[in-house]
């Protein structure tokens, strides 16, 4: 996976998405804006990560989880 | 032979909806629709580890920028897998200094070649030949190249190509042979005698009434 490494800990790129949303950022391409990233590695990103219980989609905002908040503190 | 005839029959054609997928890749796993909002090249190579298709990605790498000013991603695909296609890009990168920077997918099931009609039994029944399907932001095929398994493809064409799809959609015109960016384009042929007529009163460099350009 490219944004969540098997040990389900997220990768470089997983961990600026993660803060990218921690920021503020909800949306994916804000989300793609903030982190630099093409917008399809966000999307696919996205997926990775909510599969993964860091990120839950709220109001059509993507959120931290408490265990994502707590991969990044 | 019923397989050559069911792989003909689904051959994708221009104007239509790209085929939808969800592939493993060497940038994890990809839908079709991760990319809606910028266009798409899709190309395939017939194998990792070949020399013509080295030579390929190294200049499909240096095309990058170029490609994404204009709103382009690359996503290459052969009928290797995942492992593969690591090895090779990180061999390429030790070897040339190239670093790969799109995604390929690894389609060991054949799924996304076959949908695409990548595979040409006469040209190979294991490997995919050299196609490109450039697809635009609402993911609908704009363009098809088909390359011959020994013949690299053109870089300067592809990107010549983009750029004429892109200018068409921003100014409903055409584009002549060997059109450039910067050089002039063709006005849509009238659909009317009264256009016809009109049309030679207007500013263009006609050679006559169906074959008008103008600078943009």
């Amino acid at each position: 996976m490219a944004c969540v490494s098997p040990d389900g800990k997220p990768t470089g790129s997983g961990t600026k998405m993660l803060r990218a949303i921690k920021s503020g950022a909800g949306f994916p391409e804000e989300i793609a804006k903030d982190t630099g990233l093409p917008i399809f590695r966000v999307r696919s990103g996205l997926r990775e990560l909510t599969q993964a219980g860091l990120v839950e989609l709220k109001s059509d905002n993507y959120v931290l989880t408490e265990n994502g908040s707590e991969l990044i503190e | 032979m019923e397989e050559v005839k069911e792989q003909t029959s689904s051959l994708p054609r221009l104007g239509d909806p790209a085929p939808a997928f969800e592939a493993v890749t060497t940038h994890g796993i990809l839908k079709l629709q991760d990319f809606k909002g910028s266009w798409l090249v899709l190309f395939s190579h017939p194998a990792d580890f070949t020399p013509v298709c080295t030579t390929e990605f190294i200049a499909f790498a240096e095309i990058h920028p170029a490609l994404r000013k204009r709103g382009v991603e690359l996503l290459g695909l052969s009928v290797d897998s995942v492992s593969s296609h690591i090895a090779w890009v990180r061999n390429v990168e030790e070897k040339t200094g190239t670093k790969i920077p799109f995604p390929i997918i690894a389609d060991l099931s054949k799924e996304v070649s076959l949908a695409y009609g990548m595979i040409h039994p006469g040209q190979s029944k294991t490997e995919t030949v050299r196609c490109v399907f450039i697809i635009d932001d609402k993911q609908i095929i704009r363009t098809i190249l088909y390359y011959p398994l020994t013949t690299g493809r053109n870089m300067q064409e592809i990107l010549r190509i983009i750029d004429a799809l892109q200018t068409t959609d921003a100014d409903a015109v055409a584009t002549p042979a060997n059109w450039r960016p910067g050089d002039m384009v063709v006005v849509p042929p009238p659909s009317t005698q009264e256009a016809a007529e009109e049309r030679v009163k207007q500013n263009y460099e006609c050679v006559d009434w169906y074959l008008c350009k103008k600078k943009l």
